[in-house]
Order: structure tokens, then sequence, then C-alpha cells
């Protein structure tokens, strides 16, 4: 199969690329990127006034796969990741069992291998049962191929059994990812603390619960040597001691989410659940210093934190409702909204943060469109708009943040590994 | 609304408070035993002021009360309007009195009806009459006023408009159009 | 001024004159409890219904007693008996409930944001009588009427607010209510039952009591709720009551006048002296009569909404 992207404004960090150029695509991998290719191709894409790049890598993806069927598949999410020009997740090991040994990680990776649409790769738990009692058996996790371990959902209270694992880590040649919790400050809490939790009468979650795990994890890292990446930064203090961190060297790289850089606690103000998720939507002042730290370096990636729950899990009372959003399909339309129009990233800006760095961040031969790469490519409308709506989520949650909302940017098309995936107008659905 | 005549000035108002307050006292064979209650907002100021002519008639004091419909009304659940509960002040018994019920306007007895209502829930008094500065005429119920200031035919395009010194710092009554 | 709203949520959602309206309504409405026969017709074919999840018998039987004073037909669903316990969620026991053509719906619920959730769900109205830490505005209200009806107004008056603010719907609405009336609110509570950014409600704070009551006009005592589990740290009850208990001698040094208030059950002895629940300044069985006036005027002017979602 060979593709002809022609006319389209490639962004491709990776190799500095900001320019009118086509890309051809032959089987599974990029043949050439240049200015007018004369070559046969079955399918030719015009891509005049339309962004043409690296698919998006999204680090942080719940897919519910197995156990919690009701909320979302593989074949579901993958869809759905299709659909935001989503090419690459990785799973996040809380499904049920959860991925902390190697029989779990065969059964997802048989699931994988029958329904994805995308890429999905796979990251491990910590600890057995993500219960922060007992490492899993790191060592062996690798050779099935995860990329990475976290216990997200769940921080590692025990100082010891995390810089165990830490150790164990660093010399498997894993990442460990963070979720910065702890949830002796954050207890029972459910948006964020400060003035609109005391409006409210709900109980507040610190930015202390965030950032106090944070430094304890970096100093763990720094002690270990390992490479540590921080899920989900919410707060201002966070960024700060991230920042501080990088600037002594130590092997430190993190993530936000759309919602963190696009709304703030005053979203909660009608009690609505779909703006319930931990971390909190935080203050002004938060989101003031995750745009910032877009900018200046310190948050690495751009991660959906995609977290789908049924209906009946969040049209409850508030306190008793899940904490998460959707936000596969909403990603890249929040980003070109928030952060392009408002002049916070340009173009390839923003390629960095969504594909070539969590490329280098989890090691992957992707994120760039350089000749004899995978043909991992999307083509964005980044004009267009169109506002979120139940209907037209692929996901089987409709639980996303920006419902109603009026979007910039619709994705064209979604190439996975040379073959299209999703294509505008198929509501989403697999072509090939 | 358009103003379309000028039915009675202040001279005419007091001449029809006096002619009914002598027509009180005639009926009810002078001011023992008699309490005035108007309604709000107007028919409370007729009461007073018909209260007080009695009293230099008789140099007797008179009950007088102010009654609020609105919980009585029979259009409360209609879209129309909302209107606003007032006080009801009777600070004395009405049982075994003969009470004078005032209004400015008597048209469809509507009014009269709920003012009815609320009266018997404040006890049982020995007679209820019904005096009313104009009668427009256009009933919906069986209610007929006891002393009438004046006898206005309207047709129900129009409408009656009471403005008293202590509400609207004049004394008149005019015919409008409705527009 | 016309009333548009269909339910009744809180006071934060209030305008000041649509507050004064409710006040202005409840004081024609108080006059209907002296009469013999204790009841209009306003609300007569109407159907309300007590949906409390909470136990509560004060708040509860106030709404009975004036929604009947109003005509309308009371139902009482105390969840320990109803389908809630079967698993049924709030919103579908609300559509339920508005299938049978109930015309309010009067929640009481320990989550805070339950009546909002309820009311969105719904076409019928819903009136807040406690949810959470969230609000109490029926509570709030005939605090302030019974302020309002003891000093002749509200604007300018000092008001002190004493005790579990933080985990206080009472205080809340009060706060909100207050200051949209123009009162200076002074909040007076240990520092860990102060809940973060209260002051930007327009509320002072202070946790010396004394020096509040000086200059207070009048004094809203809250009920310590040591039974609740709070999850946060809870002061000691004689440690408590030495610091914050209202007694007479610390009444000897504010005004003469000082009005005493408690949305009750009283802790007597730990929120305020026995002297002081039973003395002169205080005006907390008032408060309870005040309290069918403010709820009628509430239920019926709901019930009259205009132009709103009705």
């Amino acid at each position: 199969m060979s593709i002809l992207i022609k006319g389209g404004r490639v962004v491709d960090p990776a190799n500095k690329i900001d320019a009118i150029l086509d890309v051809l695509i032959e089987g599974n991998k990029i043949s050439k990127v240049a200015k007018n290719i004369k070559a046969r191709a079955e399918i030719i894409i015009d891509a005049s006034n339309k962004i043409v790049a690296p698919g998006i890598i999204d680090m942080h993806t719940h897919l519910r796969q197995p156990g919690r069927e009701d909320k979302e598949t593989v074949a579901s999410a993958t869809a759905a990741a299709a659909k935001g020009g989503i090419t690459t997740v990785l799973a996040m090991p809380n499904t049920q069992p959860a991925m902390d040994c190697v029989e779990s990680i065969e059964l997802l990776q048989g699931i994988i291998n029958k329904s994805a649409l995308v890429n999905v790769l796979i990251c491990g738990t910590i600890t057995k049962e993500r219960k922060g009692q007992e490492l899993s058996n790191i060592a062996a996790l690798k050779k099935t191929g995860v990329v990475a371990i976290s216990d997200d959902g769940c921080s590692v209270d025990n100082d010891e059994l995390m810089f165990e694992a830490f150790k164990k880590a660093k010399q498997a040649g894993l990442l460990t990812i963070s979720h910065s919790e702890d949830k002796k400050l954050s207890a029972k809490g459910v948006i964020n603390l400060g003035f609109n939790s005391t409006r409210l009468g709900l109980r507040g979650i610190s930015n202390e619960s965030e950032y106090t795990r944070i430094s304890r994890d970096i100093a763990l890292a720094e002690k270990s040597k390992a490479t540590v990446h921080i899920a989900h930064v919410s707060c201002r203090e966070s960024v700060e001691i991230i920042a501080k961190a990088k600037k002594k060297g130590i092997k430190v790289t993190c993530e936000t989410a759309p919602h963190y850089f696009a709304l703030t606690d005053e979203a909660l103000l009608g009690y609505d659940t779909n703006m319930k998720m931990n971390p909190p939507l935080r203050s002004k002042e938060d989101l003031a210093a995750i745009r910032q730290g877009l900018i200046d370096g310190t948050i690495d990636a751009i991660a959906s934190d995609h977290a789908p729950h049924t209906e009946n899990e969040k049209d409850i009372e508030f306190e008793r409702a899940e904490f998460g959003v959707v936000g596969l399909e909403t990603e890249l339309s929040v980003s070109i909204t928030e952060l392009l129009d408002q002049k916070i990233l340009n173009w390839p800006g923003l390629i960095e943060k969504l594909s070539l760095n969590p490329a280098k961040i989890l090691g992957l031969d992707k994120g760039t469109l350089a000749e004899g790469a995978f043909a991992d490519i999307i083509i964005i409308s980044d004009q267009e708009r169109w506002v979120v709506d139940k209907q037209n989520l692929v996901s089987k949650s409709k639980n996303s943040a920006f419902l109603g909302r009026s979007l910039k940017g619709l994705v064209d098309y979604t190439i996975c590994n040379g073959n299209i995936v999703y294509k505008q107008g198929s509501s989403g659905q697999c072509l090939i | 609304m358009r103003e379309k005549a000028k039915i009675l000035d202040q001279e005419g108002i007091n001449r029809a408070v006096t002619r009914i307050a002598h027509e009180i006292i005639e009926k009810n064979k002078g001011a023992s035993g008699l309490c005035i209650v108007g309604i709000r907002n107007r028919g409370v100021y007729i009461a007073q002021r018909i209260a007080e002519i009695i009293k230099k008639i008789e140099g007797a004091e008179v009950l007088t009360g102010a009654l609020d419909i609105t919980l009585y009304r029979d259009d409360l659940a209609l879209a129309s309007g909302q209107p606003l509960v007032r006080k009801t002040e009777i600070d004395f018994d009405i049982n075994d009195k003969n009470l004078v019920l005032v209004d400015d306007v008597l048209y469809t007895g509507r009014t009269i009806r709920a003012a009815l209502d609320a009266l018997i829930d404040f006890g049982r008094p020995k007679s209820i009459q019904l005096a009313v500065l104009v009668d427009r005429g256009h009933r919906e119920l069986p209610i007929r006023a006891d002393f009438v200031g004046k006898n206005i035919p309207t047709s129900n395009k129009e409408s009656v408009e009471v403005h008293l010194q202590e509400s609207d710092t004049i004394d008149e009554v005019l015919i409008a159009e409705k527009e | 001024m016309l009333w548009t709203k269909k339910d009744l949520l809180g006071l934060e959602y209030l305008t000041q004159s649509e507050i004064e309206l409710i006040l202005d309504t409840a004081e024609s409405f108080k006059e209907v409890s002296t009469r013999e026969i204790k009841k209009v017709p306003a609300l007569r074919g109407k159907t309300a219904v007590n949906l409390f999840y909470e136990p509560s018998t004060r708040t509860r039987v106030s709404f009975e007693v004036a929604a009947k004073r109003l005509s309308a037909d009371v139902i009482n669903i105390a969840t320990e008996t109803s389908s809630v316990r079967k698993g049924e969620t709030l919103i579908d026991t609300g559509k339920n409930i508005q299938a049978l053509k109930a015309d309010i719906i009067i929640i009481r619920h320990n989550c805070s944001g339950a009546a909002n959730m309820l009311a969105r769900a719904l076409d019928i109205s819903v009136v807040n009588a406690g949810d959470g830490w969230h609000e109490h505005p029926t509570q709030a209200l005939l605090d302030i009427f019974t302020l309002r009806e003891k000093l002749g107004k509200i604007k300018g008056l000092n008001v002190a607010i004493v005790g579990d603010i933080a985990h206080s719907r009472v205080a809340r609405s009060n706060i909100w209510g207050l200051i949209k009336l123009g009162a200076n609110v002074t909040l007076c509570a240990p520092e860990m039952l102060l809940p973060v950014g209260i002051e930007l409600t327009g509320a002072k704070t202070s946790s010396n009591i004394d020096e509040v009551l000086k200059k207070a006009d009048a004094v809203n005592v809250l009920r310590m709720q040591f039974e609740r589990d709070t999850g946060a740290a809870f002061p000691e009850q004689l440690d408590y009551f030495k610091k914050f208990g209202i007694t007479e001698e610390r009444l000897s040094k504010a005004k003469k006048d000082i009005v005493v208030m408690h949305p009750g059950p009283i802790n007597r002895g730990i929120e305020m002296s026995s002297a002081v629940a039973d003395g002169a300044n205080s005006v907390i069985l008032e408060q309870v009569t005040n309290g069918i006036a403010v709820r009628m005027a509430v239920l019926f002017l709901v019930s009259q909404a205009r132009d709103g979602k009705k």
C-alpha cells in the first residue's frame, strides 16, 4: 500500500521541518518527505491548507480492558484515539486484573493483537495489585515488553519500597511513572482545596498532597539514579519543583493533561461531575503556572489521562461520582484551542508536547516524519470548529469535561503504520 | 392604556363615600357592632374614610381592618402576573359583628368571592355587607353590592382606574381603553 | 419584583431583592399562623414531597406545617423505608416523584450539591432543606427574618457567627444572605474550623469571642456536631466551651440588646449555657415560629415562579 500526501504544511520538530511538503508512504514506513514528489501511489490525499504531523503519542490512557468493558474496551478506546489523531497509547495498568504479572500482560496483549486500531503499549504496575505492599517482578515485566511501570491511581506510600522500585526499574532499564498523591493529605477530598471547595461545601484536595509526593519521588529517583516521569501535573508548586530538579540535572520528565491548561475549579460551581477528576481542576494561578511550564519546557508532554466512566457512575451525587474524564477525542482540539490560538505554543512546539517528547520519554522510535520511520501520521484541518457532543463521541463513555464546548481543529486522517485508521466523516469508524 | 373620561373627581368621590357612610349607619341602625374591612390596596383607604365619617356622625370609633386576598384567588395558577402577598390586618374579633367589606371597583365578583372565603376563616360575622366605590358590571358570580358609590356601565375592553390620595396623590376615577 | 426561580437551592444564587421578596412575603404569611383557622388555600391541590435522606425532625416538621398551612398535600418519604434502600439513584427517585405529579420536592441530603443535581434533572420545584456542608437556605432566611424583625433592619448590623463554620451549611447560607443584605459578618471559630478562603465571601474571621461579642448586634451560635465524622481535627468539647461557649458572663460584656440565635438542637453547656439559651436575649423559639412563615413564603414563591424554567 502506498499513500502520497500532497501539499500539506508538514510540522516535524524532530527534523526541524515546518514547510509545505509532500509525504510518501510505502508499506508501513515513510519513504520520502520532499517538495512535489512525483511518484505513483494507490491513495493520493490533497493536504493543502492542512497540517501534516507525526501521530500523537498519548502516554496516559485508561483502556479499562480487561475487567471494565462496560466503560471502554481496547477496540472502542483505540477507535476514539484514531479519531483524536492519536496513533500510540500507553495503557495504564489499573485494570482488573492489574498489569502486575506476565499472565495479565499476555492476556491484554492478546486483546490488543486482536482488536486495537492504533499502537497500544502497556505500562506494568510497580507493586502487586497496585496495593503498595509488595513489588511486582519488575524484571519479568520488562521481558514481556512493558515500556514503563506505574501504580497510577495510587502512589506507593512506603518510601523504602518506592526506593527499591526505582532501583529495580533502573536495573531493568524501565521508566517509572509517578502518580504523585499523598492520600493522607488529599484524604476524602473531591475537588481542589480553595474558596470554591468552601463555597460548594466539598472536601478539598490540597496542592500539597501532589507536590510533596513529587518532591519525594524526585529525591528517590535522584538517589537511585533512575528515570522518573511525573504524571498529570496540575499545580504551580509541582511545576516549580520539577523545574528545579531539571536544572539540577535529575532525570525527570513530566506531563500535564488538557483539562489542567483549559479549565479551573470555577467549572465545578454547578457540581458537574464531568469536571471531577484526580488531580482536581485547580485555581487560575495553577492554570497559569501549567501554561508557563509548557512554554518554558518544564512540562515535556501533554497526555489525555483518558478515564472513561459510565453514566451510572457519573450521574449521581457529586461526592459519590467517580474521578476522571475521557480525553482521547478532545486532546488535540483542546490543545489547538487553548494553546495555539492563545499563542502559548506554536505548531512545532505543540507537536513536540504531543508526539516527539512522549516518544523520547518512552524511548520509542516514533514521533518523527523522518524517512524510514513508521508511518504514523495525522492530517489536521486546523481552522475547522466542532462542538463536543455526547452523540459524536466514539468512546464508550461520554464523561467529557468539554461537552458543549466549541473547539478548533479537526482530524481529517489518521494513518497508523501506513494504514488509514480514521477518515473524517466516517464518524470514527475504522475504514480498513 | 388610553384615558377616555374622568368619571369622578375629588368632590365626587367625597360625596359618594359620605353617602355610603350614611347608608351604612342607616341600614345597621347606628355604629354599634359594626366593623369595616377594606380589601388591599385601595379598598383599605376607602374603608378608613368611611370609618372617619361614621365616627364624625356617630361619635364612636369604628373598628377597621385590611384584608389581602392573594392567597384566596382562583387565578393563582394562571400564567398571568404574579401577585405580591401583603399583610392581612384584622386585629379584632369579627364574630357576631356586622362586617362591611369595602373595595374600590366591583367587576367580575371574583375578588369578593375570595374575600368572603378569607373572612370566613377569621370567624362568623353576624352579617357581611359589601360597599364599593364603583360598580362597573360584568359579574361572573352571583354577587351584588349593598352600597354603591357610582354605577358605571363599561365595556370589557375598558378598564376603570381608581386613584386615591393615599396611594396615588390624587382623588379621581377614570375610564381608560385597553390597548 | 417577579420571582422567576422554580427552585430554592441556596442564598448564594439569589439577589438582594430576591431575598428581600422572600422576607417580605414571609411577613405577610406570619399572620396566617396567628389565626384561629391557620390555613389559606394558596397551594390547594398541590403536592409537596419531603424527601429526607438525613434524619431531621425539626426541619421536616416545619416544612410540613408550612405546606399544610398553604393547603398543600404533604407526603413524607423517609429513605430508610423507600426504594432508596434498594439502590435507586437520587435522580431516579426524583423522576418517580415527578411522575406522581407532585409539584415540589423538599430535599435534605448528606451530599453537598444533591439539591442542585435534582433541580437540574427535574421540571418540578426543588427546595433545598440542607445539603451536606453546602447550604441550608430556609434556615438562614428564618435567622435573617428573625433578626430583621428584632432589630428592624439588616444593613449595617454586626452579626457574629460562632462555631464550626467549616462543616456548616447553616453558616454558609447565613454568610451569603447577610452579606447580600449589607450586614457586617464576623466568623468566630477555632482556626481549624474556618474553611479555606471564607473571607472571600466578604466575612471577617476571628478566634477571639470576647472581642467579637463586644461589637456584635447579634450572635448566631452554630451547633457543634461532635458526632459527625469530619475527617478533620476537632476541638475537645470542654475546651471549646471554655474558649467559645456563650455564657452569661460573656454576654454581660456585650451590647445589652444583643440578639442570640441558634438553629437548634442546642447542646447545652457546649455551645452556650442553659441560662443564655433560656435568657432574655435568646430568640431561639421565635426562630422556630418564624421558620413556618419563611417556609410558607418559599413554597408559595417557587410554586408561583414565572418566566423561569417552569
